[in-house]
């Protein structure tokens, strides 16, 4: 149902103040009237009204000076002035100070309607904008950071505690526990959270094209170069920048990057004009950075520079307790999201998915649910629409030689070491296969 | 909830012809299922004259027909041919206290002649039918209404009636049965 609009008058003569009460009344607004503008503040500091119509010309305080008083208490406050006696001057002060219409009694109905229809149309937007700016930040609030352990406890009070200064951050976290959400919930909860936070994934990009992508480019400046370009730093203006997998830049580009962290100014690729940019600065990595300035291939400078604070993210085997409140999480989102029942998950199942190792982290476990929903029965996730079994049977070796050199020996145990059966179903020749029997020292059991 | 009224009072100030009143009443009676009283009234207008504006005022004559010609049993509404106006608006086709027993009405900017544009009293008397309607409306409790054929959409130009019917919308015709018509 639509809001109702509050309207307050104020003028000093009764029949005005009736006049437009009868008008409004009917056309279905919450009227108030008072006679003077000390009144009407006093109102207004009980009462919140949508619109204000105000005389200019009052005994006592005038309309103007209520108009500054109103805007300071409100900012936002649509407050439209009326007088009988316009002048230039007056009009100019009104709209200066703030008001919203400027009217002359007395008014054609038409355009008495217009203007509140006007009013009311701002008051609505107003609202709506409201309402839409509250959905963003809940939906770039920390809700998907989920986890009661004490591991991911003391992530969310890391983020608390760093979120309102400006300091940089390097988040660290093997891949898949959730670097990038941790850096979403500080932006989110920081000052600079109505402007943009702007993500790059160093690692996807070679030298040149990260470059053209953090400082932009001018029109020519290389091959392809057909249009000016802002660069992500400028992106971020009064926003957050934040760089994934920081490791992975370049030595010339960790000087160019410090650079601009000190000065917060830089010039784009085939620019000459200097740009200044006001960013906060966070990173992600799963390398030890530190070790990797030990050994020489990262900048140390750098490295204090952006290493203010660290936030270390746990992986999901060191948190073991959030599995069951993420398993949760995710078949919400994705039964929500696929327009599907909510299901539920056996207890037989939780129990494997706490025992698994998840070398791939939160993302693995996400997907896995996100599979075990797409393909299970549509009321209950059960065990066999979990990949558990196959993921633990893997292998413990990573090389080519470890897999032949095993297939081969299990054949050889399958056949009994008879060499020509062996051969046969690995289609192979005999040669060959005791070739390969004593590349790998393979022994028949005695 | 407040007792259905006796009836539907109108009174005419000044030179009104028989036939446009005659009009418009059955069809007050079948909109309100009430019936409908005529009468003359008797009013010195100049005193409710405004030489500055040379328009009579609005809120003075909804005054005194409520003070001197409204009763507690019945809606009474005040049919004029003199050009109206409220003191914040240049003019109005008429007013009424809403959900009360009172109102007014004119007939003076309903008239073709007034906009340079030969007289047509088929034309008039529809226009005075919807505003009559529309202003008894008000005063059993009806409030401006979105829909564009609705008697009750407000009008500010004489366009604005003629593209309306007078009959009710549904849903004014609900809030008019439920509000106000109760026994």
């Amino acid at each position: 149902m639509a809001k109702k609009i509050s309207i307050l008058i104020v003028d000093d003569e009764q029949s005005v103040r009736d006049s437009l009460y009868n008008w409004f009344i009917e056309d279905g607004y919450d009227v108030e009237c008072s006679e003077n503008a000390l009144k009407a503040l006093g109102l207004l500091e009980s009462t919140q009204f949508d619109i204000i119509l105000a005389d200019i010309k009052m005994p006592g305080m005038d309309g103007l000076e209520m108009l500054k008083r109103i805007k300071a208490l409100k900012k936002d406050s649509i407050i439209i002035m009326m007088t009988a006696f316009a002048t230039v001057d007056t009009a100019v002060q009104a709209l200066k100070d703030g008001a919203f219409d400027y009217v002359t009694k007395p008014f054609d109905p038409d355009d008495l309607s217009h203007l509140i229809r006007n009013a009311a149309k701002q008051v609505l937007l107003t609202e709506e904008n409201e309402i839409l700016r509250e959905k963003v930040i809940s939906l770039e609030n920390v809700e998907d950071l989920i986890g009661k352990s004490e591991a991911m406890q003391k992530v969310l009070k890391d983020i608390e505690s760093v979120s309102q200064s400006n300091a940089s951050v390097i988040i660290t976290g093997e891949s898949g526990t959730g670097k990038e959400l941790v850096a979403r919930a500080i932006h989110a909860n920081s000052p600079r959270k109505f402007f943009p936070m702007v993500s790059v994934h160093c690692g996807a990009l070679s030298e040149s094209l990260l470059e053209s992508e953090l400082f932009g480019h001018e029109k020519g400046a290389f091959t392809g170069a057909v249009y000016n370009r802002k660069g992500r730093f400028e992106m971020a203006d009064n926003g957050t920048i934040f760089l994934d997998e920081i490791a992975t830049i370049s030595t010339k580009m960790q000087v160019e990057l410090l650079r601009v962290l000190e000065t917060k100014s830089f010039v784009r690729v085939g620019g000459h004009k200097e740009i200044s940019s006001d960013f906060r600065v966070i990173c992600a990595t799963n390398r030890d950075l530190k070790t990797m300035v030990d050994n020489g291939l990262f900048r140390e400078d750098l490295y204090y520079r952006l290493n203010v604070v660290n936030i270390y993210v746990p992986p999901l085997r060191e948190r073991i307790d959030d599995i069951p409140l993420l398993v949760e999480y995710f078949i919400k989102k994705y039964c929500l999201s696929m327009n599907r029942p909510l299901m539920t998950i056996d207890a037989s199942a939780l129990k494997k998915l706490e025992e698994f190792p998840f070398p791939g982290n939160i993302r693995e476990l996400e997907n896995m649910i996100e599979r075990a929903i797409v393909v299970g029965n549509g009321k209950r996730i059960t065990m066999k629409d979990l990949p558990l079994g196959k993921e633990k049977k893997l292998p413990a070796f990573e090389s080519l030689d470890d897999l032949e050199r095993n297939h081969i020996q299990q054949i050889l145990d399958k056949y009994s070491w008879n060499i020509s059966a062996s051969a046969k179903a690995l289609k192979v020749d005999r040669v060959t296969l005791y070739n390969k029997i004593r590349k790998y020292d393979l022994k028949a059991p005695k | 909830m407040r007792d259905k009224p006796e009836n539907i009072t109108l009174i005419s100030f000044g030179y009104f012809e028989k036939e446009i009143l005659e009009m418009i009443v059955k069809d007050i009676e079948h909109e309100f299922q009430l019936p409908v009283k005529m009468r003359e009234g008797h009013l010195d207008l100049s005193v409710f004259f405004d030489a500055n504006r040379k328009q009579y005022d609005g809120n003075r004559l909804l005054g005194e027909i409520d003070n001197k010609f409204s009763s507690d049993h019945a809606k009474t509404l005040g049919l004029f041919s003199v050009d109206l106006f409220i003191p914040i608006l240049t003019y109005i086709f008429g007013q009424a206290f809403l959900n009360g027993r009172s109102g007014i009405a004119s007939l003076h900017r309903l008239k073709n002649e007034r906009y340079g544009i030969k007289g047509d009293k088929g034309v008039l008397i529809a226009r005075f039918r919807k505003e009559v309607i529309h202003e008894l409306g008000h005063m059993f409790g009806l409030i401006h209404c979105t829909n564009p054929v609705c008697v009750m959409r407000s009008s500010t130009y004489v366009e604005d009636i003629d593209q309306k019917n007078h009959h009710f919308c549904p849903s004014c015709r609900s809030g008019l049965d439920g509000l106000n018509m109760a026994d």
